[in-house]
């Protein structure tokens, strides 16, 4: 699918060739940074936006020249977008009058959607009167209350303080299993995406550059975006060869190279949490010395500087005593976990 | 350090309280002795002869002010009432898209009569209506209901306008999104929400339509009088009291229509 916003010398390819197969029942991740075109495809499948050369398919039915009213697919939009002038109940039961459902239909949905976001006590109020996290549970249970085959939710979570929203995942992947809907969800928070998935899309300036489970999308991501954006990621130089991986300095750090990895010179990357320290000059250690630690309560982050000067950052479970022993200036030897090393494409 | 500037307030000006306090006199003294000597007991508007509500009798058994007001009434409403529709509509169409080509040229010709000097106005009108007169032959109250439209349309715009461009459109995505046709949309979101917007440019334009007199005097065919011109022809024969009675009542129906216009268009806390 391709979306082109304006013409000529303005032109923007939001979506530059983006094809993707997303499966019923799934939780499905769109991940980016701002300006990726993650919600721009979003807004496709919603049929807010046309595309400009492609086909959106639901269970095999062409929907590319349907309007939005049309499609079996609901939205939570980052806004809420409740409506302020009808009641939680209303707001809720908005979409099955809309389909012209029986009212009393409509009503038992409405109950059984208030008792899914635990919300039974606010059916009469306006949405104004509500907390946010509230607000965003209405405008979920809205989304959900048609049944669609598909449910959007365009960064939902954004608006709300941190404690909430990790109350709020939890919630999210509860109501997805409860309810069996396949959720398409977008999002720039790696964390948020890693958590609950079932699969990640990463997306940058219009293109889709890798799709895969969270663990996959963490352990072998495809290119340095991707591992950049990822999580923290230390980036060497380094060269493959048929026998192991090198730094660009000489030190063999792998064994055998993956299968399928080119040989010669290469990106190399590791998780700080892969980076293991060791005494200084223990046999088959790269010799490092440390620039500073820095404490994040459950880990202390140790910065390394290696002898070539290339600095990385080693991820330390903090000691009892929160203090990891390492002054700066202290002489260490740096071992990567085995099979930590990841060979990058560009 | 030198102690921080302060930022230029009128307020602090001297004399400010003094003129302030001039003008809010001048401006309610007039008035406040209309409506005092509106239930004056004697015959001379000058002269106080005890309270007494026999000048409101006299408005109120007397058959022409009965019949302008009326006929008051009625031009004020349709005028209103047509005033707001197409006001709604061009409200609809100038602030539910981007900008366009010829945007301000759209907004100077709704507003048109604002700008234009009603004296004009009203001799162009008496012109134009009185060559249809001569063609058509018809002679109602048609004409002044069209003229009281015309200028109360830019009244009733404003405050839908302004109503409109506070308004979400994230919340018409939404509703579309829940398998609102556009009409359904419309109906359901858009209308409900622009309501107090509506409401307010309504009771505005039948305000500003039951205190027109320089159209309305020019359009009028004879023998109808709304109470503005009724007032300014009895003014110019003998004045009695009678005329602060009437005055007093509109401004207490323009006070009470005013009020409910500021509670509606106020910003919802």
């Amino acid at each position: 699918m391709v979306k082109v916003f304006g013409s000529g010398d303005h032109a923007l390819r939001a979506l530059d060739d983006v094809s993707l197969t997303i499966e019923t029942g799934e939780f499905f991740t769109l991940l980016g940074p701002s300006g990726c075109g993650k919600t721009t495809l979003l807004r496709c499948i919603a049929g807010f936006e046309t595309p400009t050369a492609g086909a959106i398919l639901l269970s095999g039915r062409d929907f590319t020249a349907e309007p939005p009213n049309r499609r079996p697919v609901n939205t939570v939009f980052q806004s809420y977008a409740l409506f302020p002038h009808l009641t939680v109940a209303q707001n809720i039961g908005f979409g099955l009058e809309m389909l012209g459902r029986p009212r009393a239909e409509v009503a038992a949905t409405v109950e059984r959607m208030l008792a899914l976001v635990k919300l039974e006590a606010f059916a009469g109020r306006r949405p104004q009167q509500l907390s946010g996290g509230q607000q965003q549970r209405v405008a979920l249970a809205r989304a959900l209350a048609p049944a669609p085959q598909v449910l959007l939710l365009d960064e939902p979570l954004s608006a709300l303080d941190l404690k909430l929203r990790k109350e709020m995942q939890g919630e999210l992947k509860r109501l997805q299993h409860e309810t069996g809907i396949t959720f398409v969800f977008v999002t720039h928070d790696q964390e948020e995406a890693l958590t609950m998935s079932d699969r990640i899309g990463v997306m940058s300036e219009g293109r889709l550059l890798q799709i895969g489970a969270p663990r996959e999308i963490y352990n072998h991501p495809v290119n340095r975006f991707v591992a950049d954006f990822i999580g923290e990621t230390n980036f060497l130089r380094g060269r493959v060869a048929q026998d192991g991986l090198y730094l660009a300095t000489g030190e063999r750090v792998g064994a055998a190279p993956p299968s399928g990895a080119r040989i010669g010179e290469a990106t190399l990357a590791v998780r700080p949490e892969q980076v293991r320290l060791e005494g200084p000059g223990d046999p088959g250690s790269l010799s490092a010395r440390v620039t500073q630690t820095v404490y994040f309560g459950t880990d202390t982050h140790c910065h390394l500087h290696l002898a070539d000067g290339t600095e990385i950052i080693a991820r330390l479970q903090s000691p009892p005593s929160g203090d990891v022993g390492l002054a700066p200036g202290a002489e260490v030897g740096v071992r990567f976990a085995e099979g930590a090393l990841q060979v990058l494409g560009d | 350090m030198s102690a921080r500037a302060k930022p230029f307030s009128v307020t602090a000006l001297p004399g400010f309280t003094t003129v302030a306090l001039a003008v809010f006199f001048l401006l309610y003294l007039p008035i406040a002795t209309l409506v005092v000597y509106s239930f004056n007991d004697s015959l001379s508007i000058a002269v106080w002869g005890g309270f007494s509500l026999r000048w409101y009798e006299a408005a109120w058994q007397n058959a022409a002010v009965q019949e302008a007001a009326v006929r008051s009434l009625v031009v004020a409403s349709c005028a209103a009432l047509i005033a707001t529709t197409v006001a709604t509509m061009a409200a609809l169409g100038t602030t539910r898209r981007g900008r366009f080509r010829g945007q301000t040229l759209i907004y100077v010709a709704i507003n048109q009569p604002l700008m234009v000097p009603e004296i004009v106005t009203a001799v162009a009108l008496l012109i134009f209506f009185a060559a249809i007169k001569v063609a058509t032959g018809y002679q109602g109250l048609g004409y002044l209901i069209l003229a009281h439209s015309a200028f109360c349309i830019p009244f009733a715009y404003l405050p839908i306008r302004a109503r409109l461009e506070g308004m979400d459109l994230t919340l018409e995505t939404a509703a579309a999104d829940l398998y609102a046709t556009p009409w359904q949309t419309f109906r359901r979101v858009t209308l409900p929400l622009m309501a107090p917007g509506i409401a307010a440019g309504a009771m505005l334009a039948f305000v500003i339509s039951l205190d027109d007199v320089i159209i309305t005097e020019f359009v009028k065919s004879a023998g109808q009088d709304t109470l503005p011109t009724y007032m300014l022809g009895q003014l110019r024969r003998a004045i009695t009291p009678e005329v602060n009675a009437i005055s007093t009542v509109l401004l207490a129906v323009t006070v009470l229509l005013l009020t409910a216009f500021f509670l509606l268009t106020r910003k919802r806390g």
